[in-house]
């Protein structure tokens, strides 16, 4: 239930914000600050999910085989592959470590 | 520097086509252009990105539900949340173990870019009325990229809405068949879907690293969320990383190190906005 309530804020504010720049005067959100702030959120906040999705378990910090799927990721997104590749190698990555080293 | 529309008129997936030898490679959209020329180059383009944003939406769908959601809960996501980073975001946090309202506060701030591709777009859509809320759904990286830098208004409305309403419709149909899929599936982790969403992730971050600032602000924002993971509660790491992106925001910025224009660089901001990758 606690998921659905999530969902539907996370929903509304998303396109209460898409609604607003259609709908506000240009000068309220046309500040050098806003712009910036806009653009640096998604580095940051896609950084630090990256980060704590492959480096924690939620409580804690831990080095698994998800660690090797993302290292191959690194590799395909170096090289520009197809972004389904990308995803694709991770998770092959991943269970086949974890098939070799159980614990992990 | 970020290529535009008019940069991806000569890069379609399927290369040189009868339509783009005509008009020419090297100035796929130029102002005298006869509009029925330039409405298929827009359309062609529009159903390009909406067919890779489709397959995306596999993954999409595929991971949701890895990540604890059921298929109706991540049906939902698709259809009314609708802006791809910020659905990857909040299901992320939720399948961390985090509270909803947290993983809703990072689909927020992820989606808060949307609102400045709205204020480039309210000149070119003009739209008022029930037609605003319609048209407000539809504003996202792809059609704001495929719309803005369009010689003529005329093309740019056709990029916004083509794309819009193509990627809307393929990244619903590709989240139900990845939703539906990974439900037959036993145990998602033993396919290692947990480690999907960090490289889609990857995937997101990598064309919006440019130059070394943000690829320290990045590192940044990382090593704040990983210390944070053992003090606070799920799903807050995220959110303290964000309060960085917001702090770094704030600093004014001289000279050279301009900040990017979330609007100019949508053009690869997400991998399915790139007509120059092959749709799979």
């Amino acid at each position: 239930m606690t998921i659905w309530i999530g969902i539907a804020v996370g929903c509304l504010g998303c396109y209460l914000l898409k609604l607003a720049g259609l709908s506000v005067p240009k000068s309220v959100l046309e500040r050098p600050a806003v712009h910036r702030i806009a653009a640096l959120l998604p580095v940051v906040l896609l950084a630090a999910l990256i980060a704590v999705q492959t480096f924690s378990d939620g409580r804690s910090l831990v080095i698994d085989a998800r660690a090797a799927g993302l290292a191959v990721a690194a590799v395909a997104v170096w090289r520009r592959w197809p972004f389904l590749l990308v995803v694709a190698l991770a998770a092959v990555t991943t269970a086949l470590v974890r098939q070799l080293i159980p614990a992990s | 520097m970020t290529t535009g529309p008019e940069g991806t008129g000569d890069a379609t997936p399927d290369g040189p086509t009868p339509d783009s030898t005509i008009q020419g490679n090297s100035n796929p959209d130029p102002p005298d252009l006869d509009w029925r020329l330039t409405r298929t180059q827009v359309l062609r383009d529009s159903m390009g990105v909406a067919i890779a944003t489709g397959a995306y939406a596999i993954s999409f769908g595929a991971i949701a539900l890895a990540g604890g959601l059921n298929v109706w809960q991540t049906l939902a996501l698709s259809l009314l949340m609708f802006t791809g980073a910020s659905q990857f975001g909040l299901i992320a946090v939720i399948a961390g173990g985090g509270a909803p309202l947290a993983g809703a506060a990072t689909a927020i701030m992820l989606g808060a870019r949307n609102a400045l591709y709205g204020l480039r777009l309210a000149e070119i859509l003009r739209v008022s009325g029930l037609r605003r809320l319609g048209a407000a759904q539809l504003v996202i990286d792809e059609s704001t990229a495929m719309s803005i830098g369009r010689d003529t208004d005329r093309a740019a409305r056709l990029g916004f809405y083509a794309t819009g309403l193509g990627v809307f419709t393929l990244w619903n149909i590709g989240t139900l068949v990845g939703a539906v899929g990974a439900s037959w599936l036993a145990d998602p982790r033993a396919l290692g879907l947990d480690a999907a969403a960090p490289a889609a992730f990857l995937a997101l971050l990598a064309p919006r690293l440019r130059g070394r600032e943000l690829w320290a602000l990045a590192l940044v924002a990382a090593m704040v969320a990983v210390l944070a993971v053992p003090l606070v509660p799920v799903g807050v790491p995220v959110l303290l990383a964000g309060l960085v992106g917001v702090i770094a925001g704030l600093i004014p910025r001289k000279g050279t190190t301009q900040a990017p224009d979330p609007a100019e660089s949508i053009d690869s901001s997400e991998p399915d906005d790139q007509p120059t990758r092959e749709p799979s």
